[in-house]
Order: structure tokens, then sequence, then C-alpha cells
């Protein structure tokens, strides 16, 4: 009960809690950080790690450019277990229409300094093979990386440790109030600064949040090398994950490291149970064998399902919280509502907390990830 | 005398029993590594049946056959350098 107040009081060991766990600790700051589980066995272990740069809105595009930036500054010293690679992501137009949103696109990413080229049709087919053919090109974003999130989430502890932070697994936090973070054997973690980044399952410490889980399917195959060279997506997939309540199944297949590919994805809401649904399994990998009619004879060793955390507007919510406000005294802030984009938005969504933490200006307006937005009028 | 049948392991002709699994043949030629394991180790058949998945290799250009489940047919090709 007389435990020191720690500058900051991290919850939740996922991706998003680990990388904030790490820039406030490298601030100089006292963290402590506490996990109900394993570090990074949440949504992070579930996800595919493409950390991509996406041009959704003008918000999520300077949130992904600004994260994979920071990527680029960490992946050098990343250990091989983070199979850290720079494959490129290939968006793929499967006719003439989805080509010129290729080259819309194309436009939208030049301008705004990031590397994208179009292939067109025997370019495409050239890059990649195994692709069926009759496809109409491809916008090829050479500079999108993959991590392997979980060890990523591992090191980024392990750094915060040596920067002195404190780790606490195995007790969840049951409550948020004046005093700190109550957990579940009742002891209280007095804070200056509380971080909830329990990822999808964050508003039972903050209720009201209105996040909505979106299940998704996975599955990895056996080592293939060089079956594929960049991650595959179709263009329509953006369609897929900005369309809300309607289930889907988009083509995302993934080169890892080792030779093996990630297949996705799927897009549920409305579901709780984390039981693999064969049906849109199914779907899903007949989709990937529609772009990749070779899939058919090849070995998949696993498959699994995740949630991701959906906001009402398609952006996370980064900062203080003012919904929480009374019971906390401000001294609350979330990190979470990334929906497919955890994995990418990591880094960049520690920054903006130490800055909010600290008073510091960001270097991207924050405003829009900032909690107040999707509110509801009355603050508990 | 069983009819035998002919299959190439690694481009080298040999001849086994009809019915032989390919895993028979590759042993055939005189080789126990079947394939390299993720850190680089040798890897055989195991259980014999099915289970393991250590005996893969490739088939007609296929990875990750289990040798000890394909039943050798005229011609077929099998190669021990796969994953
Ligand atoms: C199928 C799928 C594919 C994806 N692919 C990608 C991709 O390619 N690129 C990308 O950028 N993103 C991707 N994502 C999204 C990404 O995985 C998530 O956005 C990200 O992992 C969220 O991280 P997090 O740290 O917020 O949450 P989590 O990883 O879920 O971490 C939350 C942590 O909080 C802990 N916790 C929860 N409640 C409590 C409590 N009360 N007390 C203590 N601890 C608690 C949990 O144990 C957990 O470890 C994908 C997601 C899915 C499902
Ligand atoms: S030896 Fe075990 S599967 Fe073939």
């Amino acid at each position: 009960m007389s435990t020191k107040a720690a500058d900051v009081v991290v919850i939740g060991a996922g991706i998003v809690g680990a990388a904030c766990a790490w820039e406030f600790a490298r601030e100089g700051m006292s963290v402590t950080l506490i996990d109900s589980g394993a570090p990074g066995g949440g949504a992070t272990a579930a996800g595919m790690g493409h950390v991509a740069v996406m041009d959704d809105s003008e918000p999520q595009f300077a949130l992904t450019r600004y994260s994979q930036q920071l990527w680029r500054e960490i992946v050098d010293e990343l250990p091989d277990d983070c199979e850290y690679e720079t494959c490129g992501t290939l968006w793929i137009a499967a006719d003439d229409e989805e080509l010129a949103e290729v080259r819309r696109k194309q436009q939208a990413y030049t301008r705004r300094g990031i590397d994208a080229e179009v292939l067109d049709a025997a370019a495409l087919a050239r890059a990649e093979p195994n692709l069926r053919s009759g496809l109409a090109g491809a916008l090829r974003v050479p500079g999108d990386l993959v991590v392997f999130p979980p060890c990523v989430a591992r090191w980024l502890i392990a750094g915060a440790t040596e920067c002195g932070a404190q780790v606490r697994l195995g007790t969840a936090a049951v409550e948020i109030s004046d005093r700190g973070v109550r957990l579940a054997d009742d002891s209280l973690l007095p804070a200056g600064a509380i971080i909830n980044a329990t990822g999808h399952g964050a508003e039972r410490l903050t209720p009201g949040l209105s996040l909505q889980p979106r299940k998704g399917h996975l599955a990895i195959t056996d080592r293939y090398p060089g079956f594929i060279h960049h991650e595959l997506i179709e263009l329509g997939y953006l369609k897929s994950a900005a369309a809300v309540g309607t289930d889907s199944a988009a083509m995302n297949v993934q080169p890892r490291i080792t030779g093996q590919m990630l297949i996705g994805s799927s897009r549920q809401t409305g579901q709780e149970s984390t039981d693999v649904d064969m049906a849109i399994l199914g779907r899903m990998l007949r989709r990937a064998m529609e772009y990749l009619p070779a899939l058919a004879r090849v070995s998949t060793i696993r498959t699994w399902t995740g949630f991701r955390a959906a906001t009402a507007d398609k952006l996370p919510l980064i900062g203080r919280c003012s919904s929480g406000q009374r019971s906390s005294q401000g001294r609350l802030y979330l990190a979470t509502g990334h929906e497919g984009l955890g994995i990418t938005m990591a880094p960049g969504t520690a920054r903006l907390l130490v800055d909010a933490v600290m008073g510091r200006e960001s270097a991207i307006p924050p405003e829009p990830y900032l909690p107040a937005r999707l509110e509801k009028g009355d603050s508990a | 005398m069983s009819r035998q049948v002919t299959v190439a392991v690694n481009g080298k002709s040999v001849s086994v029993p009809a019915g032989s699994t390919a895993a028979v043949a590759v042993a055939a030629v005189g080789l126990s590594q079947f394939r390299t394991s993720v850190d680089g180790e040798p890897r055989g058949p195991l259980c014999g049946m099915g289970i393991c998945f250590e005996c893969r290799v490739t088939i007609n250009g296929r990875a990750h056959r289990r040798s000890c489940q394909t039943v050798c047919t005229a011609g077929m090709e099998i190669c021990t350098d796969g994953p």
C-alpha cells in the first residue's frame, strides 16, 4: 500500500504499451508497466506485423508515416527473432477501375514524399510470378516493412527495464481512480500519469469509449522461400477494412523472412469467441487463391484469430481522457483504438503521449487522435 | 519377384519395389538427410506414419510432401534439398 508513486503507470504490455513504457523510461521518468498476461500476448501476437503507410485520411497518413520513420530508427537494433525485413507492399489492381485508383494513390504518396511507383500488368507479372495472369497492375510502396510484433514488444520492454522501468506481469488492473491503479491483488499503484493501453478491452477500465472489437483470422504456411517477394494486398482490402458492420475477407499475403507466408485477412463484428470460424477462414483462403492460384499446393500449418479495436472514425484514441477525468483527476491517458494498424502506429503513439504528458509540442498535430473528439457530452 | 518402379532422387535414378514409399527411395540411394531444419540441422523420417512431418521432401516440384506417405510412381522426381 505504501508504494512510491511512479511518474507513469502503463497498463497493458502489448506493442502499444511496450512502446510507451520504453519512450517514457528513455525520458528518465519512473515507469511501471503492468499486464495481466504475457507481454505481447494480446492482439500483438495475433497481428501480421506489416508496418505500412496508409492514406485513408490525412491524420491516418500523418501518423503512419511518422511511425514508420520511428520504426526505421530502431529496426537495425532489433534482434533476429523480430524478423524485420523491408519487403515493400504491392497494392494489387484487378481491373482498370482499380488501376485508376492505384494512379491516384501513387500521386498522393509521392506528393507527400513517400516512394511509390505504378507497375503495369507486365511489370507486376515479372515482380510476382505466382500471381494469376490478367491483373491490371499494382502500386509498389518499397519502404513498407514487416516485423514479428510480440518479439518487438519484448525487446521494447527489455529496453524500458534497462532504463529503470518496473514490470509487473500476471496481475490485472481492476480500477483506475484518483489514487492510482488498483490491481486484482488489491494493491494500489499511485501514479503521476496513467496510460490505458489495454487494447480492445480498454473499456473495462475506462467505460464509454465505444470501441468495437473486429475479429480477424490469419493462417501461416510452411516455408516456401521466394514464393512471393512483397506483401501483396488487393486494393479492395481498403474497402473491406473501411466497411463497418459487414463481414469481409480480402487478400493480404505476407512473406516472412523464414520463407513462410502469412495469409489474411478477415473482419467480423459482433463476435466474442476466439474460435476459428471455418466459413470465414475458407472464404479468406479462397480469396487469396483467386490471386495466387499456386497457394492451393501449399501447406498451412496453423490458423488463429485476434481482435482489432475499432473506433467510429477509424482513428486511434491517443491522449488525455476527459471522460474519466473526475475519477482520475485528469491523469488518465488513452492509447488504444488502432484497429488494424496498432503495430504500425505504436512508436508514433508513444511519442505523442510522452509529448502530451510532458507538455511538449509534437512532431505531428495531435488533435485528430485526442479521445475528446468521440466522447459523449456527459463525462463520468 | 516383385515389380520394380524407377524414380529419381536428386536426379539420380533408382529402382524400388512397386508400392514403396518415397522415403524408401531416398534411403535406397543412401541418403539419411531428407531436408534441412530451420536451424540448419539434418532431418529425416521419425514416425513413419504421417504424424511428425520430419520426412518432408519435394516431390515433382511440390515442396513439403511427406515421403513416408507418398507411394512411388514411375518417373517421380524426389528432391531432398528443401527446407
Ligand atoms: C488479424 C490481425 C492482423 C493485424 N495485422 C496488422 C498489421 O499487419 N499491421 C498493424 O500495424 N497492425 C495489425 N493488426 C493490429 C494490431 O495487431 C493491433 O492494433 C495491436 O496489436 C494493438 O496493440 P495493443 O498493445 O494496443 O493491444 P494488445 O496487444 O491487445 O495488448 C493489450 C494488453 O493489455 C493487457 N490487458 C488487457 N486488460 C488488462 C488489464 N485489465 N490489466 C492489465 N493488463 C491488461 C492484455 O493482456 C494485453 O497484453 C492486426 C490485428 C489483427 C487482429
Ligand atoms: S516420418 Fe513422420 S510423417 Fe513421415
